[in-house]
């Protein structure tokens, strides 16, 4: 059962207390380790846990999953999923969607690529939602956007600000015209919250593309970014195909969407929740005459 | 069958097709056209205006392919950048402040992919358009003449009513790109095409557009007022309505759309 413990793992460092806490490195030789993507060492798990899953050696932040992402940025116990049951189902009768769909909830146990609730980070109360990766890559189709136009829509009535962890390939091709059409309905959410004088937060995270950035993901009063996450419309080897240049050095990463005036700050994990708890707090009611 | 959609594709890409400017001029009296976005530049892929429709003031944007090579190279064959997104919410911003409708013509490939329009925030060019058009406070009607390709094309058409060519269509994705992605070959686009169900047809059954428009004496006079004729008649019922009820309507007629079924209620 280790992966079971490594879960558990993760909730006593960040829950008690121990988000700082540094292990003994090496003091297990059989623990197991995770080869970084970035600098190719072999990460302890112990190392990986301590430093919120990114690397002890040169800083790359690992893609996370819904939940651990949760665990990591809300207060104990302090998160109530809304329409955790929705899923999804092949409407346009594609072909072999079904068994992706099967697929990708064994690979993620998840219903569909984004999890939604409220939760409290540092007391704040918020309603949340972060998209999961090992679902079809965080896609958006019509479960998607309507679970988020839904979040929306649920923190307009109870004034709440709106924090979203995005990670997606863009729209869920599968599901055609329908998953285009969330762009449109999700931004329109999106908009109402923010016409209410609400607050939303974007954290972009690796990687954050397609549908999901042309739409929800840059509508944020604030956005932030996880460094060296890639974030950006095109994917890179179309644009690679397109017009037949190299792309330079760095390009749709965090530090290159800063730059350019697209993001408002990069957020490491070290200090992502106590900027998430800050951001809330200065936006406490929005400016809803609450 | 699977030759069918893709033949729709072919048809809707057909370089002998009416482009943007066509209906423009041919719809409307006293097109004058406003250049820019006031941010950075004027993309020549989206052209856009004032001019009248039977007399009456509105404001008109076309995605234009151009017609001749020397033409489609300065209109970037149709795929705009950033600027040309901004410059239409400009110009719809302009129409809200007058109380001028906005007539929509969209035919792309797609938002241009490029270094440029990846550096000056592609993404958040489209974003914005599709929020801001949500509750533009005037009537928006788009209308898909070739191709309707994915978030570029929806950055338009964000409408009160979104009408389909008989031979255009809207997908999420280029029927090459799917086939690609999928199953990494993109010589399977016709197979692609059937799946994505985007044709004209296909798109009206899902309930993502309100009207099929036959293509019946495509680019004649009579075409062209039959269009003009459907735009009059609906700005009319527009008329009836208050503002507020037509951008409640607005937002319900996206709000609907893939509302999936639960299994059961948390």
């Amino acid at each position: 059962m280790p992966f079971i413990q490594f879960l558990h793992k993760v909730k006593n460092d960040l829950e008690e207390g121990g988000r700082h806490f540094e292990p003994t490195i090496g003091g297990d030789e059989n623990e197991p380790t995770k080869p970084c993507p970035k600098c190719e060492k072999q990460v302890a798990d112990s190392q990986l846990w301590a430093n919120h899953n990114t690397c002890n050696f040169c800083g790359h932040h690992f893609r996370m999953n819904a939940r651990q992402r949760i665990k990591f940025i809300t207060d104990a116990d302090s998160f109530n999923e809304l329409w955790g049951d929705m899923v999804s189902t092949d409407i346009l009768g594609f072909p072999g969607y079904e068994k992706k769909l099967e697929n990708a909830h064994t690979a993620s146990d998840e219903n569909d690529a984004v999890v939604c609730g409220t939760a409290t980070v540092d007391g704040e109360k918020c309603a949340l939602f972060v998209m999961e990766p090992n679902f079809m890559m965080g896609s958006m189709g019509t479960v998607v956007g309507e679970k988020i136009t839904r979040l929306f829509e649920y923190a307009t009535e109870h004034k709440l600000s709106v924090v979203g962890y995005t990670v997606s390939g863009g729209a869920r091709m599968q599901e055609g015209i329908l998953s285009l059409m969330q762009m449109a309905k999700t931004s329109g959410a999106v908009k109402r919250h923010s016409d209410a004088g609400l607050f939303y937060l974007t954290v972009l995270t690796d990687p954050t593309t397609g549908g999901v950035m042309a739409s929800f993901a840059m509508e944020g009063d604030i956005i932030l970014a996880e460094p060296g996450a890639t974030a950006g419309f095109a994917g890179a080897r179309v644009i690679e195909q397109t017009t037949r240049k190299k792309l330079p050095h760095g390009f749709q990463k965090s530090e290159f969407i800063l730059e350019h005036g697209f993001a408002d700050a990069i957020s490491p994990r070290q200090t992502q929740k106590e900027t998430v708890s800050y951001l809330l707090k200065m936006h406490k009611g929005g400016n809803s005459n609450e | 069958m699977n030759k069918l959609a893709y033949n729709k594709v072919k048809a809707a890409r057909a370089n002998n097709r009416p482009t943007g400017l066509d209906y423009i001029n041919s719809i409307f009296e006293d097109f004058f056209e406003l250049h820019g976005d006031r941010r950075y530049k004027d993309d020549m892929a989206i052209v856009g205006g004032v001019a009248r429709l039977e007399g009456r003031p509105v404001t008109v944007i076309a995605i234009e392919k151009g017609h001749s090579s020397k033409e489609r190279m300065l209109r970037n064959f149709g795929a705009p950048h950033p600027e040309g997104y901004r410059k239409a919410l400009r110009l719809m911003k302009q129409a809200e402040k007058f109380n001028r409708p906005v007539i929509c013509f969209i035919d792309t490939s797609g938002a241009y992919c490029g270094i440029g329009a990846e550096e000056r925030g592609q993404g958040q060019a489209i974003a914005e358009n599709l929020m801001e058009m949500m509750t533009l406070k005037t009537p928006i009607i788009s209308i898909l003449i070739g191709e309707g390709g994915s978030g570029g094309a929806l950055a338009l058409g964000v409408a009160d009513r979104v009408w389909m060519l008989e031979n255009s269509i809207y997908s999420v994705i280029s029927p090459e790109g799917c086939a690609s992605i999928l199953w990494k070959d993109a010589a399977k686009a016709d197979e692609a095409a059937s799946s994505l169900k985007l044709t004209a047809e296909d798109v009206h059954e899902l309930g993502v557009v309100e009207r099929v428009i036959p293509e019946t004496g495509l680019g004649t006079p009579a075409f062209y007022t039959r269009i003009q004729n459907l735009l009059v008649k609906q700005l009319a019922v527009f008329d009836t309505r208050t503002i507020e009820d037509i951008v409640s309507r607005r937002y319900n007629r996206f709000r609907k759309i893939g509302a999936p079924k639960e299994e059961e209620t948390v």
